[in-house]
């Protein structure tokens, strides 16, 4: 649409912008935790999983992973359980 | 510049020179501080927290008259005179090395303490000298302080770094632990600013930095070759003649005793055309 493509290609955003967005995002959280380390509960929280499913399905220690991605207006907490194979299951 | 001695009773202002991150400027702003307090008349003395790691004592140009230190005199081998050492350009300025020998543990609380409450009834300033981190060295230097300057570089590590450090000095001291205390007055000091790189988006500005910190700045000191050029020579940089730096420090000085001076972000002075066209002579 332009003719000399100067618009196409957007400015870049200054690496010191980056910087700052960064800060404030980490240490909003890192705040908040009150200078401990942050997200202590999370091993925790993983061996409660782990003890839960267990019940149910034999499953590893290693078998559940625990994710958390922080955000700066929301923050995400993945879990992801591997359950056994079918055949792996019924052998144990 | 430097005035008579005061005949006044002593101020007896504890300040901690503390940054959490390394090789930010600690020990070149406690020189620098402490020497331009001195140069405006006031009792100043500055201890290295730093056990293990001295360093202070090249900064000031003093590392051969060291005899006794810090840890001798916490241990009593030592008297507090006896270790404190008069510098040779500044009549009002001392310096309180710290043991090369021993570890940071040799520091207890009732020691520094002790020291600390003998040099305030003699100066006006006691600069503390923090260790980088914020493991018991540097926790002992701003245990007792009544003011802190935190050295922050523009940098995202220094800054987090900052804030840590800004964290522990509202909640792990003798004034957050005293009921009805007021808070350490704490203030940041942004050194190695590059003017040029903040105009092009590369580095974070003044105001960056002071709204995620939110505290009260001190001053803005500019990325400067007269740093190590002073250091190399164990001068601290305001007594070794004029640079951008040492303006900034003195500024900074300006403020920390209460009075007004105006910001000003003068960075080294680039080479014009003339100089660039014909060298430069210094």
């Amino acid at each position: 649409m332009n003719l000399f493509g100067f618009a196409r290609k957007k400015p870049p955003i200054p690496s010191a912008h980056t910087a700052k967005d960064r800060l404030q995002i980490l240490l909003a959280h890192e705040r908040s935790s009150s200078g401990t380390a942050e997200a202590d509960y999370l091993p925790m929280l993983q061996r409660d999983i782990v003890a839960a499913i267990r019940k149910h399905v034999p499953i590893g220690d290693k078998d559940v992973e625990v994710r958390m991605e922080r955000g700066d207006q929301m923050s995400s907490l993945e879990i992801n359980i591997e359950l056994p194979a079918a055949a792996a299951s019924k052998a144990g | 510049m430097t005035t008579e001695p005061k005949n006044t009773p002593p101020l007896g202002r504890v300040i901690v020179v503390t940054s959490g991150k390394g090789g930010v400027g600690k020990t070149t702003s406690s020189a620098a501080i402490s020497a331009g307090l001195a140069k405006a008349g006031f009792r100043t003395v500055v201890i290295d927290f730093d056990v293990g790691l001295r360093n202070l004592d090249m900064t000031m140009g003093c590392e051969r008259r060291v005899v006794f230190d810090f840890i001798n005199v916490i241990q009593g081998d030592a008297r507090l005179k006896q270790a404190l050492i008069k510098d040779k350009r500044l009549e009002t300025l001392f310096i309180l090395p710290t043991s090369q020998t021993r570890d940071k543990d040799a520091l207890t609380k009732d020691g520094v303490e002790k020291v600390l409450t003998e040099l305030k009834t003699e100066f006006d300033y006691i600069i503390c000298d923090s260790p980088a981190g914020i493991e018991h060295g540097a926790q002992m230097a701003m245990h007792f302080a009544d003011e802190a300057v935190v050295v922050t570089n523009p940098e995202v590590s220094s800054v987090r770094d900052s804030d840590r450090i800004l964290g522990l000095l509202s909640s792990q001291t003798h004034r957050a632990e005293s009921a009805g205390a007021e808070p350490i007055k704490a203030q940041v000091l942004i050194t190695r600013y590059d003017q040029a790189r903040v105009d092009i988006g590369e580095m974070m500005t003044v105001t960056d930095v002071l709204e995620i910190l939110a505290v009260p700045l001190l001053g803005v000191i500019p990325e400067s070759k007269a740093i190590l050029k002073a250091s190399n020579v164990g001068t601290p940089v305001v007594l070794d003649g004029p640079s951008a730096a040492a303006q900034a420090y003195e500024d900074a000085v300006s403020r920390l005793t209460g009075t007004q001076v105006e910001m000003r972000m003068q960075g080294e002075r680039r080479p014009g055309l003339f100089q660039r066209l014909f060298g430069r002579a210094s």
